[in-house]
């Protein structure tokens, strides 16, 4: 059990150096881009970037901008996006309890929770001391959001100066990296639920294109949801 | 491409994270007190990856912006690239992203499809 608040410091320095924030600058390098390349001025990159805190929604409320979607449906859109949050920290905050009394803190914090920072938890957690568990994730999260954040700048930045093959690539990124973290998650229903959305997307894309990611989200996810209730498994939870 | 004043860009960002903040602050709330595997949240992120799937689907084959002037079919093939890449390595995503992305910007390089810039 590690109860040294130094050695906490650097095993989340360790753990967030490398793979994670690697991933993040690569990702953000593509959202910030894609930002540019829609027209979008750097503050909405930034704000973005660390105001939504994941990837799918960041990219709903590019895309359903720039198609044209009206203000209440992109935030609608946005917010289905990243629904999977609320699962997230409802298993996630219980791990790491607070000395006070009470949960204000956990509302700043929640906002640094990520997929990086939820899977770094709950594999680093058991051997870290219950009191210095937040120190682990407040260090770990600080170094993904400044690589995030570093990446959506040099994306946004960048792509004006690269050669257009690059620049597209660099946009072209986005749904790829969408595609295999999310392809990532070890839970068969989901992946049912994003392999029923892909052609239901096309559709009504091109049947209803206003309201096409949220029919796509309804109606694809009652599928999949009706599937798995009739495909009982252990690894259903999110 | 859409010309929106910055109050409205601002408006839909700040609504854009309360969105989102809004599960967080649920999660908060509940946590240790809901069951994450019941009905309705399997359901809401149910929904959650098959709005995804259509996205994921949508930038690929039907792209709005910068990516319409490129092929169909480098798309779907560096796409194709880049899944098969993480299917087979043991589903490690930088090598599949980086290896995906080189095939794009190959074929882009390569390819009579590669329509210019005006």
């Amino acid at each position: 059990m590690i109860t040294n608040p130094r050695a906490v410091d650097r095993i989340a320095i360790r753990d967030s150096l490398g793979y994670p924030a690697i991933t993040l600058l690569a990702s953000m390098i593509g959202f910030g881009s894609l930002v540019n390349e829609s027209g979008l001025p750097l503050g909405l990159a930034i704000a973005g970037t660390l105001g939504i805190w994941g990837l799918p929604g960041q990219l709903t409320l590019v895309e359903m901008h720039a198609a044209g979607a009206s203000a209440f449906f992109v935030i609608l859109g946005v917010a289905l996006a990243n629904a999977r949050f609320l699962p997230m920290a409802v298993s996630f905050m219980p791990l790491m309890p607070s000395r006070r009394k009470g949960i204000a803190s956990d509302f700043a914090l929640v906002q640094m929770l990520s997929i990086n920072s939820w899977a770094a938890g709950l594999k680093r957690f058991p051997e870290i001391a219950l009191e210095l568990r937040r120190r682990y994730y407040v260090v770990f999260g600080a170094i993904c959001m400044t690589a995030g954040l570093i990446g959506t700048i040099i994306g946004y930045l960048g792509v004006e100066m690269m050669p257009r093959e690059i620049a597209l690539g660099l946009i072209f990124m986005n749904p790829l990296f969408f595609a295999v973290l999310l392809a990532g998650v070890n839970n068969r229903p989901s992946l049912i639920a994003l392999l029923i959305g892909a052609p239901l997307g096309l559709f009504f894309h091109l049947a209803l294109p206003d309201f096409d990611l949220l029919l796509t989200g309804i109606i694809g996810g009652s599928l999949a949801f009706w599937i798995a209730q009739r495909w009982p498994r252990p690894d259903n939870s999110p | 491409m859409t010309t929106v004043s910055y109050f409205g860009l601002t408006l839909l960002t700040l609504g854009a994270i309360l969105g989102t903040y809004f599960w967080r602050g649920m999660g908060v709330l509940f946590a240790s007190r809901v069951n994450s595997a019941g009905a309705v949240f399997q359901w809401v992120t149910f929904v959650s990856y098959a709005m995804l799937g259509g996205l994921i689907a949508r930038m690929v084959v039907l792209p709005i912006g910068p990516l319409e002037e490129t092929s169909l079919l480098i798309r779907s093939l560096a796409f194709a690239t880049g899944v098969t890449v993480f299917l087979l390595l043991g589903r490690r995503v930088l090598p599949a992203v980086l290896i995906g992305v080189g095939s794009f910007i190959t074929m882009m390089f390569f390819s009579s499809f590669n329509v210019a810039v005006p």
